[in-house]
Formats: C-alpha cells, sequence, structure tokens
C-alpha cells in the first residue's frame, strides 16, 4: 500500500497536556444516530446557532469525563465530502481548518457497506478517527452480524460497539477518545488506496500542484478532489495555480473525467476488503424486520391508505388532547389578569390595563398554544424518529410531484400545521434552490394551531351547529389553493430544472424518548422566543393603538382611525371597520384576532353575528385563513430565502388571494 | 444494457453507467451507486419513485434519476456478486 509521507506526519498522534480541552468532531452519513449520540454526550450542555453564514444547523455541547474536559461539535450529517452541498463543505472545511482533536465517525452496523464510506472519506484528512458502530441492536433486528474487534484489526484505528438509544457504549468511546489523544492506542490507519490504473496520475497532479497548496490541505488529498472534480477545490487550484500548470492540470482533469466513479468504486472496494471477515450479512430470503413493515407501509394503495391514518391520528391526538388543556391554560390566564387587575388598585389606570391586559394578556394567549405544539411536535419527532417519515415522503411524492415538489416537501408543510416558522425552517431539507422556494412559497396556505385556533372560536358564533362542516371547508380552501397555486407556479412561472428526488430510506427502529424530548424543546424554545419578543412587543402595541389618545375609549383611538381608514376596503367585503382591525393585527400573531375582537367590541360572540350577513362572516373567515403570514413567519422567509423580492412576492400572493377569495365568497354568497 | 425503471420489483442490475451531471453523478457514487454494482428494485410500479436496495441500503429514486442510470439485468437465480 502506498501512502504518501506528509500524511503520516500529520496523522500521527499527538499527546496533548492533560489538562488542556479535547475538541472531538462527530461526522457520520444522515440517520446513523449521530444527534443520539451527540445527545446522551452533552444532554441539555449543549448550544444550538448557526455556522457562521450559513442556514446550517450547528449544535456544540461539552462533557467532563475521567477530569477531562470535552468540548463536542456535532457536523452536518453528510453522505461524502465532496463539495456537492454546503453541509459537506461545512463538514470538511471544519476538519481541515479548526483541527480537532480527533473525529468520531459514526456509522450504522446494519448498514456498515455503504455508512463506512464517508470513513473512507475522513481518513484522508488529517485527523485521527475512532470509528462508533452504532445502532447494533438494529443490525441484529436485521440480521447483520459485525464484529468491531475483527474491524478494528483490519482498519487499525479504535471500533466502539454502540447502541447509542439505549446509552449503551458511552463510557467506552470515551475511553478511545481518550487513548487516541494521549498515544496510548497504537493508531494506525490502514487507508483507502487508488486504482491502480489511476495512481500514475494522482502522483502527476501531487507534483503539479505541490508548491502552491495552502498549509492546512494536505496534497494527496487535493489531488484526490481535483480527480473526483471536486468544484471547489477545482475553484481553489485554479486560482493558486499559475496558468500555464493550470492547463496542464486542466487537460489531466478533462481526459479523466468520469475518474469520479473510479475512485468512489475504490473507496467501495476497500470497504469489501476491510468488513470481509468483520461483517456476515443475512442469508438470502431472511427478512428482516425493516423487509416486512415496507411490504406495506410503501404499498401504492395501502402505504397511501396507511399515511392518511397515520395523519389522521396525528391530528387527533394533537387536538383531542391538547384543546382541553389549551382551555385549561385559558382560564388559568384569564384568572391571573383579574389578579394582577386586583392587585395593582390604586396606581393609574392605563397602566393597570397595559400590565395585566396589553402585557400579561397578550403573552398568555400565546402560551397557551403550548400544549398544542408539545404534543404535535412529540407525535412528529416520534414518527422521524423510528424512521417512517421517509416513508411518508416517499408516498407523498406521487402527489406532490404535480406541484413542483417532492416527498421531501412533504416533513415541512406537515410541520406547517403546527406553526409555519419551523415549516419554513424546515424547508432546508430540500436540494434544490427551486423545490424549496416553491415550499416556502406554499407553506403560509398551511393553517397553522393560531389560525385553527381562531377558527375554532368564531365559527360557532357564526354558523352554530354548522361549525365543523364550515372548518373542515375553510382547511380544504386552503389546501385545495395551495395545490392549484403549486401547480400554476410550477407550469408558468418558475420554469427550469426539475428537482431531483434521491432519498434514504433509513431502518425503522425503537424511538429515543430522549432525541424526541430535545426535538421539541428547540421546537417550542424556537417558538417561545417569537412569543416572548416579536408577539410581546406588538400585542402592546396594539393596545397602545387602542387606548390611546382617548384614554381607553377605543371608539376614539388611534387603531379606530387605521380602521375607519380601511372601511373602503372592508365595505367591499361586506365587513364593519373593527373586524378590519381585528385582520390586521393578525399580522402580529393569528391568534390576535380575537383577542383585537375582544377590545373593539367586548363581548363579539353575541355582537358579531348581528353585524355580519352569513356571506360577509363566511368570506371574513376565508380572508383570516389565507391572509398574509404572521410577522415571525415572514421573518423567516426573508432569512431562508435570502432575498427581499421573494418575501415580497410571498406577502403580496398572500394578499391578493386572501382579498380575492373573500370578495368572491362575499359576493357569491350574496346572490344565494 | 436498461435503464433501472425497466426493471421489475425482485430483478437486480448490475450497474454499467450513470448518465447525468457531475454533481448527480457524484451524490450517486456515494450513495454506492458505482459501476458493477448490484442494485436490487423493491419497489417500481410504472408511476412515482422507484425504491432500490444498493450496499445494503434502501434509497428512494425519483423516475427521472432512475431513468439515468443503466444496468445490465441479472438473472433472478444469481446470487448478487459484486462484478470486479
Amino acid at each position: 500500500m502506498h501512502h504518501p509521507k506528509n500524511v503520516e506526519q500529520t496523522l500521527a498522534p499527538h499527546p496533548s497536556a492533560e489538562t488542556a480541552t479535547i475538541v472531538v468532531a462527530l461526522a457520520g452519513q444522515p440517520n446513523v444516530g449521530k444527534s443520539t449520540i451527540f445527545n446522551a454526550l452533552t444532554g441539555l450542555n449543549q448550544h444550538v446557532g448557526n455556522w457562521p453564514g450559513k442556514t446550517v444547523e450547528r449544535k456544540t455541547g461539552s462533557c467532563t469525563y475521567r477530569d477531562r474536559h470535552l468540548d463536542l461539535v456535532d457536523l452536518p450529517g453528510t453522505y461524502s465530502l465532496t463539495a456537492n452541498s454546503v453541509e459537506e463543505r461545512i463538514a470538511r472545511d471544519y476538519i481541515l481548518h479548526e483541527q480537532p482533536d480527533v473525529v468520531v465517525a459514526v456509522v450504522d452496523a446494519a448498514i456498515p457497506e455503504r455508512s463506512l464510506y464517508l470513513l473512507a472519506e475522513l481518513l484522508q484528512l488529517p485527523a485521527p478517527v475512532v470509528l462508533v458502530l452504532n445502532m447494533m441492536d438494529v443490525a441484529a433486528q436485521e440480521g447483520v452480524q459485525v464484529e468491531p474487534q475483527v474491524l478494528q484489526a483490519a482498519l487499525g484505528i479504535p471500533v466502539v460497539p454502540m447502541c447509542a438509544t439505549k446509552n449503551q457504549g458511552l463510557q467506552n468511546l470515551l475511553d478511545a477518545i481518550l487513548n487516541v489523544v494521549d498515544g496510548v492506542f497504537p493508531y494506525e490507519p490502514r487507508r483507502p488506496v487508488i486504482l491502480p490504473a489511476h495512481q500514475a496520475i494522482l502522483e502527476q497532479l501531487i507534483t503539479l500542484i505541490a508548491d502552491v497548496v495552502p498549509a492546512s490541505y494536505p496534497p494527496d488529498w487535493v489531488a484526490l478532489k481535483l480527480l473526483e472534480g471536486d468544484e471547489e477545490v477545482v475553484a481553489l487550484m485554479q486560482a493558486a495555480l499559475p496558468p500555464p500548470v493550470w492547463k496542464q492540470v486542466h487537460d489531466i482533469l478533462y481526459h479523466h473525467e468520469d475518474a469520479i466513479l473510479d475512485v468512489a468504486g475504490a473507496r467501495y472496494a476497500w470497504i469489501a476488503r476491510m468488513t470481509r471477515a468483520a461483517v456476515v450479512r443475512p442469508k438470502v430470503g431472511q427478512m428482516g424486520l425493516t423487509a416486512r413493515l415496507d411490504r406495506g407501509l410503501t404499498h401504492p394503495v395501502w402505504g397511501t391508505l396507511a399515511l392518511l391514518g397515520v395523519l389522521g391520528i396525528v391530528f387527533w391526538l394533537t387536538y383531542a388532547v391538547g384543546t382541553p388543556l389549551q382551555e385549561g391554560l385559558d382560564e388559568l390566564i384569564q384568572h391571573l389578569v383579574t389578579m394582577l387587575h386586583d392587585s395593582l388598585h390604586g396606581m393609574p389606570h392605563w397602566l393597570v390595563d397595559l400590565l395585566s391586559d396589553g402585557l400579561l394578556g397578550g403573552a398568555g394567549m400565546v402560551i397557551t398554544f403550548l400544549p398544542i405544539l408539545v404534543i404535535f411536535f412529540a407525535v412528529l419527532g416520534f414518527l422521524e424518529d423510528t424512521g417512517y417519515m421517509a416513508r411518508a415522503a416517499y408516498i407523498a411524492d406521487r402527489f406532490m410531484h404535480a406541484m413542483g415538489l417532492h416527498g421531501k416537501s412533504f416533513m415541512p408543510l406537515l410541520l406547517g400545521f403546527g406553526c409555519n416558522v419551523p415549516a419554513i425552517l424546515g424547508s432546508r431539507i430540500i436540494e434544490t434552490q427551486r423545490a424549496r422556494r416553491l415550499t416556502i412559497l406554499l407553506a403560509p396556505l398551511i393553517p397553522c394551531a393560531a389560525r385553527m385556533a381562531v377558527v375554532a372560536v368564531l365559527t360557532p358564533v357564526f354558523f352554530g351547529k354548522e361549525a365543523a362542516w364550515v372548518a373542515w371547508a375553510l382547511v380544504a380552501v386552503n389546501l385545495g389553493l395551495l395545490a392549484v397555486i403549486g401547480i400554476v407556479f410550477n407550469r408558468l412561472v418558475l420554469k427550469g430544472e426539475q428537482s431531483m428526488f434521491i432519498m434514504e430510506l433509513p431502518l425503522y427502529h425503537l424511538p429515543n424518548a430522549r432525541t424526541i424530548g430535545l426535538y421539541v424543546w428547540q421546537n417550542v424554545i424556537a417558538f417561545l422566543r417569537k412569543a416572548g419578543t416579536v408577539i410581546l412587543t406588538a400585542s402592546v402595541i396594539v393596545w397602545l393603538l387602542s387606548y390611546f389618545p382617548a384614554n381607553g375609549d377605543v371608539m376614539q383611538s388611534y387603531l379606530a382611525w387605521i380602521g375607519r381608514a380601511l372601511s373602503p376596503l372592508g365595505s367591499a367585503l361586506g365587513l364593519p371597520w373593527p373586524v378590519m382591525v381585528a385582520l390586521l393585527t393578525s399580522f402580529v400573531a393569528k391568534e390576535n384576532t380575537i383577542a383585537t375582537l375582544g377590545v373593539l367590541y367586548g363581548d363579539f360572540a353575541t355582537v358579531l353575528p348581528t353585524l355580519l350577513a352569513p356571506s360577509a362572516a363566511l368570506g371574513f373567515l376565508v380572508v383570516q385563513m389565507l391572509f398574509i403570514p404572521c410577522v415571525a413567519t415572514v421573518a423567516a422567509i426573508r432569512q431562508e430565502t435570502q432575498s427581499w423580492r421573494w418575501t415580497a412576492l410571498s406577502l403580496g400572493m398572500m394578499l391578493g388571494i386572501s382579498l380575492g377569495a373573500g370578495f368572491l365568497v362575499y359576493r357569491i354568497g350574496m346572490l344565494i | 444494457m436498461v435503464p433501472l425503471t425497466a426493471l421489475n420489483p425482485g430483478q437486480v442490475g448490475l450497474i454499467h453507467q450513470l448518465r447525468g451531471g457531475h454533481r448527480f453523478v457524484s451524490r450517486l457514487a456515494a450513495l454506492g451507486f458505482t459501476p458493477g454494482a448490484p442494485v436490487e428494485v423493491m419497489r417500481n410500479h410504472g408511476f412515482g419513485p422507484l425504491i432500490v436496495a444498493v450496499r445494503g441500503a434502501q434509497v428512494a429514486l425519483g423516475r427521472g434519476e432512475a431513468n439515468h442510470i443503466l444496468v445490465y439485468v441479472q438473472e433472478e437465480t444469481d446470487a448478487p456478486s459484486e462484478k470486479r
């Protein structure tokens, strides 16, 4: 085997001082349970942010073991380290430039062959690697046997069997990390080699580029990435090399354009050699749990029915369990508002109202949504963690194709039923910009929990016993419009590349409570942060506008002025000005509609039906369901699209659709 | 030599060629779609995406993507083996 000398030197484990912090990077392909290991090691001692300048989540954390301090970085899950995606660039740039003390490569023991591909790439970078064979339990369930010691002997690096969902093997992993850092483990990795046919070309490339390769890049790695046609490395070398030398490099690459397949093939051949003695695959005909479940769950007919059933259960659980809790919390907060009101007796009247009604009432209303959101995210986290979500995306792909979306848009759109903000953030998983932007454009049409709450309060006010049917029809209007707009944009507006659909279906496994818990926690924290800042500020502003300048007389307030200015539009829709104001304040947070109606009308449940004709009421509800997304959603759209034009398009579209649809419903209703 | 979409569920093809842009080829190569690798079609219903098994993992592929993967159909009696 051939090893270039310079890599050997940089790869030698360097014993560090016993007191120094050990920096550990976690690398692995998607779905190998990397986050579960990260969570198990760091617990709540972690920080979630973004990688600098990127919309990719960055998780860091720390732990202490045997009086040693470890800083952990969870690298994005990637299948390889070629610059095909932002995630891959982040992962390899981190290892190259930040030089962690140890890289922990996590592989799925149930699919050792495929998931070792990333290890083959990691071993070509200058950082010592500890291999984790995770999901040993899933491997057993699928009939795959892996011998960690045999694999360790073959690879020459520490191999730790784990079952992170059951907290098994964590100590062994930490010991292995320390042993590598302290030089106790004889670290002698056997690296993949390129096919003999390409060896001479690789040597030639190394000689040509050796003088200009930046210090943090191993020259043989750069040469290999050139041969793989890595866009970023090609650009780097083109800029660094003198033109005549670049011409030579370019000619070599041009003649070996398809070398990527040979390089990848050689890595898989290396994996086959490494695992020959260590892995026993199931006998032909032996069916693992995944294959048995998928006979039904990915079937075009049964799978679709199963998906509908699962969705039914998700919403039933969310609302059947969540709604009573929400109502209970609501009563509690009303009670607290009254108590605060009483306890502040003697202070200026406007201050008492501001603190109790504006501040506590505004924040409290947001908090009442917590039970619904917690249950919804917990159920989705459960489905995601078992591996079912990928099947749902596979089934949904058939239906989403006509809209220019594909299966991967399914999960973000589903999240939208809880809150549109995570739906828009969740669109990151879609690789092509076209499909991602289309998903972001359509997401606000998904009725979120807050809009459903408004509908739940207002439909009985207007339609009594028929309320449930009206509510269903309103949801159907939203989803129908989503389909129509998707198809129109796909056919007429957004021409161009069709989105690639390549998605792994992970093996089914038992979900982990901690993983689901953290999933819920992070989503809820994001919601509360929004509630604590944007919504709170805005509800105080709305209160101030409704109180001044007439010291509490709403009819003479600034809010009333704004409403009266809108009355021409209101009369076209058959809506009195306070209803228009309620609609306007829903821009701050959808649930504000109810609060504003309460401020302007007092007991709106008895007043409103006398003011609005049924057709106007229906039109109002349609507008409410389709109105411009709330402020937090708009901020998320701007952040994820990085484009004001796109954000404006989204806002304009929703405004046009909502007013147009409301007008149509009102006018048609008048005729009937 | 046929595109992967021509295979019925249960049939195994040995990959001959990937047709497409560099990114497409690079992504599929990382997932184990390299020349000589056996690919078993698990689901192919004439419309909608396929599910295939490659290198021990299951991957869903859109029909467009699967059409760009050319394979030699392997006799169903043969056990899958790497041709290398």
